[in-house]
């Protein structure tokens, strides 16, 4: 088999993902065909559950806003050529930091000054969680797959311990904090548009979804503006030139990963101060995993990433519609369908690459000879 | 003294039946790796393994049918992380990410399509899973003092998947280093072009050890739902796919020292378990959070060449290509 031809950047960027989506869906349809259920009507209210129903946009783009923090955590260690999978744990350990910012402040001080400095808490906790693994990577050479992956169950074993023992509320018995005063709480979006005479339907969606869109817009001039986003990139491009061109490779890493561990301990703003009100455990969810996928997809661009987010919150969201629409399918499926998309476009993105390539080139052949003819 | 020894025969059988599917895994996680194959997807061929050995157990009541479908189920997991990694180049731990999600998903899905227990699967009856294998002479030994009681609570009375599990130690470490298969598996992950040289194909090769991790990854997915377990239960592998790979690394991708390493998991785990909410002289309360996040921590401290150094194959995570 001769080597294929390269494909066009276009087609790279927008063609490919589609079909690698288009190719993860269709095999969680023919699953949902095969438990006995219509996947086009399971679709259909996926799509209702995420848009239509009244509120429900709210909730979309309030999971949105998790898998923003997330995806970018992940996008900017893989800029630097490092895979971060420790988004759980830099993120549980951000819930912790802007959550004892928030039981210590806001009983006296007004939510103008608790909230920035509770996101300030969130973003330094995470990437303290985050800079030990890019530490122990750049200078002591572990791999940063596996340290990540332990910093998510020390994590764990952590918040078990703290909200279980010495943050535990008084008199309770599952684990979880006090909850915060109301100077610790984000703001809800139905409440500020409601104070601006944009009456909407109440949701979870808070002031941590325009912080997402500002972080988005912040981590495109990083990495394609700045000095340090260049540093990062050349790292992950290659780090022997990096070296050679006299960039501190080990201090870039390990700067990436702190930023990295900062994004994913914001995503602890939008549950904790958004909606919980307090810090509980497995608060993360699962968020840090699906940032991957989101990442993924949205190829590590902030463009691509709102994208990605706004897919997966729809599914999200849409998929909780199923637990009330159908008998065999629960919201469980949305697990499935992100696993099929991870598998195509991360694992398998390049499998459709030649056959794509050769098609768009044999395309492009019989035009040229058209235009000849 | 006797109760001191009783409590401590128990933590010891405890660590064993803990570290059962440690071993399993570790083993597999070995043989993935060590032929250049990172394999984080043990956890979702454990669950996967679980879920199949359960369902087909309450369907046809024969543990020994079970155990072969959940083979079956974890090798054909295992087929699709080979098809990404190896045949299609892809990332291996996207995929192997992608396979822990799946199973997760793919699990829940079925099980509750097919029970509507939320899940679940039913409890399953004694006669469906594997009990206890009592050895013979228990009886006859039981009335002399220590070696009557080690005997029982320690030798005898396991589940066969853990008799199994302990040979697979020495089977393992015997295919890896005293057979033609393993010398060049060892040479795949390090200098995988030398085995293509030689005219041994480098993708069949690392085609064999991910299958072989399939085959006991299903076991070890079997002795959670029908042998320690007795039904599938959502996210029942929790984490201890995981652990068998911190326990790889631990024991620096060899077989004995990874065996060794399940075993300290496994002490530390029942060990906690035993002791939880006890006061101890000197201490306090026992620190049980603490020594259940040790294999994590030590795995990271050995890593980063602070307590000794390990170093993985030196083509591991890297595709092959010619």
């Amino acid at each position: 088999m001769t080597a294929p031809p390269p494909l066009p950047k276009w087609a790279d960027l927008f063609v490919l993902p589609v079909i690698n989506l288009l190719v993860a869906f269709f095999i969680c349809g023919l699953i949902i065909l095969a438990l006995g259920e219509n996947p086009i009507s399971a679709l259909v209210v996926m799509v209702k559950g995420a848009f239509v129903y009244p509120g429900s946009l709210g909730y979309t783009l309030y999971y949105t806003t998790n898998f923003i923090f997330t995806a970018l955590a992940v996008a900017i260690a893989f800029h630097a050529m490092m895979f971060n999978i420790g988004g759980e744990g830099q993120a549980a350990l951000g819930g912790l930091g802007g959550g004892l910012v928030c039981l210590w402040l806001a009983p006296s001080l007004p939510a103008g000054i608790v909230l920035p400095l509770a996101i300030l808490g969130a973003a330094a906790f995470g990437a303290a969680w985050g800079v030990v693994p890019g530490y122990l990577q750049a200078r002591r050479g572990s791999h940063i797959v596996i340290t990540t992956i332990m910093f998510n169950f020390i994590a764990a074993s952590l918040m078990v311990w703290l909200l279980g023992g010495p943050l535990l509320q008084q008199g309770q018995q599952s684990p979880q904090t006090e909850a915060f005063e109301p100077a610790g709480q984000m703001p809800k979006m139905h409440d500020l548009l409601g104070g601006l005479g944009i009456e909407t339907t109440s949701s979870p969606l808070n002031l941590s979804f325009v912080l997402a869109l500002l972080v988005l817009v912040g981590f495109w001039v990083l990495i394609w503006r700045t000095r340090l986003g260049y540093e990062i990139r050349t790292v992950g491009h290659n780090p022997d030139a990096a070296h050679y061109a006299g960039i501190n490779v080990p201090r870039t890493i390990i700067v990436a990963m702190a930023i990295a561990g900062g994004l994913a301990g914001l995503m602890s703003i939008n549950e904790l101060q958004g909606v919980q009100h307090r810090v509980i455990l497995d608060f993360t969810a699962g968020y840090g995993f699906t940032g991957i996928a989101v990442a993924l997809m949205g190829r590590n661009h902030p463009i691509g990433i709102f994208l990605a987010s706004l897919l997966f919150g729809a599914l999200y969201q849409g998929g909780s519609e199923l637990d009330f629409e159908f008998q065999s399918i629960t919201r469980d499926m949305v697990l499935l369908i992100q696993g099929m998309i991870i598998l195509f476009s991360g694992a398998l993105a390049y499998m459709f690459n030649p056959p794509l390539a050769r098609f768009i080139a044999r395309v492009a052949a019989k035009r040229l000879e058209a235009r000849h003819v | 003294m006797s109760e001191f020894l009783f409590q401590a025969l128990l933590t010891l059988d405890g660590t064993v039946r803990v570290a059962t599917p440690l071993i399993l895994c570790a083993m597999a996680g070995m043989f993935s790796e060590r032929s250049g194959v990172i394999d984080i997807s043990l956890e979702g061929k454990l669950l996967v393994g679980a879920f199949v050995a359960a369902t087909i157990a309450y369907f046809t009541g024969s543990p020994w049918l079970a155990v072969f479908c959940a083979i079956g189920a974890s090798v054909l997991v295992a087929l699709i992380h080979g098809f990404a990694c190896i045949t299609h180049r892809g990332n291996q731990v996207v995929s192997g990410l992608a396979i822990n999600i799946l199973a997760a998903g793919v699990t829940v899905v079925v099980a509750i399509a097919l029970f509507r227990q939320g899940g679940q699967t039913p409890i399953l009856d004694r006669g469906d899973r594997f009990g206890p294998m009592e050895f013979w002479f228990v009886e006859t030994l039981d009335p002399i003092p220590m070696l009557g009681a080690v005997y029982r609570e320690f030798i005898s009375g396991h589940n066969p998947i853990t008799y199994l599990a302990l040979l697979v130690v020495p089977a393992s470490a015997y295919l890896l280093y005293r057979t033609r298969f393993g010398l060049r598996l060892r040479a795949v992950g390090e200098v995988p072009a030398a085995v293509d040289t030689a005219g041994v194909s480098v993708a069949w090769l690392r085609y064999r050890a991910v299958l072989l991790a399939g085959v006991l990854c299903g076991i070890a997915g079997a002795y959670l739902s029908i042998g320690q377990g007795a039904g599938f239960v959502p996210e029942m592998s929790a984490g201890k796919g995981y652990i068998a790979l911190a326990a790889v690394i631990f024991g620096k991708w060899r077989p004995v020292p990874a065996f060794l390493a399940c075993l300290m998991f496994g002490f530390l785990e029942a060990l906690s378990a035993r002791l939880q909410g006890i006061d101890l002289p000197l201490i306090g309360e026992a620190p049980t959070h603490l020594m259940l996040a040790l294999p994590y921590i030590m795995t990271v401290l050995l890593l980063a060449g602070f307590i000794g150094r390990a170093s993985p194959p030196a083509a591991i995570g890297v595709p092959y290509t010619k």
